[in-house]
């Protein structure tokens, strides 16, 4: 085996965080489901979260691990609002589809 | 012990990582390929779950659990919760993706351009090997407490412990309003219409 597949560095994680970010990005443009699209979001932090971790490692530096923290409590409280939300929306309109919302689209 | 053996005992940590770096990817990529929400919320979980792996993998322990802890057990229970709440019969005529994917691929290939310019070009820094055990110990410039104890190796949940309520003690107590602030709204917009709320329009 190659030494770039046994010697795992920050280049590795990196790769791995830009790779969900990008899946989590399309998913976002992609799907017709708000939940689905909320979920792609959640993957987006998690895609941030590993490169802060990788970088923390990488500095000998815990101000990494206290921000990742930071970033999971700003998630779960996006993801209380976001669902809040769809719950209202669904009340609205009956309909979880991004399609069905356009009043402000002019 | 056989040469090959050790040498795939020193290969643990990197046999671990890409078989959770796999397994991260390939449910990411069946969160948003899945037709069904349900499926989508699983495979979302098992990604958490990979990434939490990694997380341990870094050093980082006390965010791994972390990670779990919230994501894997709230955050995924709401997700669900919400599911089963708004789940209805899918218009079977409307696919579950836009028409404009196209856009979508030009924008990640172009990140992905981007990214690999950036790996390519970036400074040997990020090649080199890294070294975990900075991360289970405590910073010297931190209080009395924490001063006694600088430079031990008292683990990584400890560590962290100390750093999130010394130096960012202010931000802590921020995000625990923020929280609060989440909380108030999520209950705002999903409470129903109070009748003496409806008569006044």
């Amino acid at each position: 085996m190659s030494k770039s597949l046994l010697e795992i560095t920050t280049g590795h994680y990196l790769v791995l965080s830009f790779i969900l970010f990008t899946i989590g990005l399309v998913g976002v443009m992609v799907r017709r489901n708000v939940l689905v699209v909320l979920m792609s979001i959640e993957l987006i932090m998690n895609a941030v979260n590993i490169n802060l971790v990788a970088f923390s490692r990488q500095l000998g530096d815990l101000s990494g691990n206290v921000f990742a923290i930071f970033v999971i409590t700003v998630a779960a409280g996006e993801a209380a609002i976001g669902l809040g939300l769809i719950i209202a929306l669904f009340r609205l309109k009956n309909s979880v589809q991004i399609d069905d919302v356009r009043e402000m689209n002019g | 012990m056989p040469s090959f053996l050790s040498s795939f005992f020193d290969a643990g940590p990197a046999i671990v990582f890409w078989v959770l770096a796999l397994t991260a990817v390939t449910a990411a990529v069946w969160v948003v390929a899945a037709k069904s929400p349900i499926h989508s919320a699983l495979f979302l979980l098992l990604t958490f779950l990979a990434v939490a792996g990694i997380f341990i993998l870094t050093g980082a322990e006390f965010v791994g659990a972390v990670q779990i802890l919230v994501y894997a057990g709230g955050i995924m229970v709401l997700f669900l919760f919400v599911i089963m709440l708004v789940n209805i019969e899918e218009t079977a005529k409307l696919s579950a993706f836009h028409k404009e994917t196209r856009w979508a691929g030009v924008l990640a290939a172009l990140l992905l351009i981007a990214v690999a310019y950036g790996l390519a070009s970036g400074s040997k820094m990020l090649h080199g090997p890294s070294d975990p055990k900075s991360l289970q110990t405590i910073p010297a410039e931190m209080g009395s407490i924490a001063g006694k104890m600088a430079g031990t190796s008292p683990g990584n949940s400890q560590a962290v412990g100390m750093v999130l309520y010394g130096r960012y003690l202010v931000p802590f107590e921020v995000a625990s309003i923020l929280l609060l602030v989440a909380m108030i709204g999520a209950i705002v917009m999903g409470k129903k219409k109070l009748e003496s709320e409806e008569v006044d329009r």
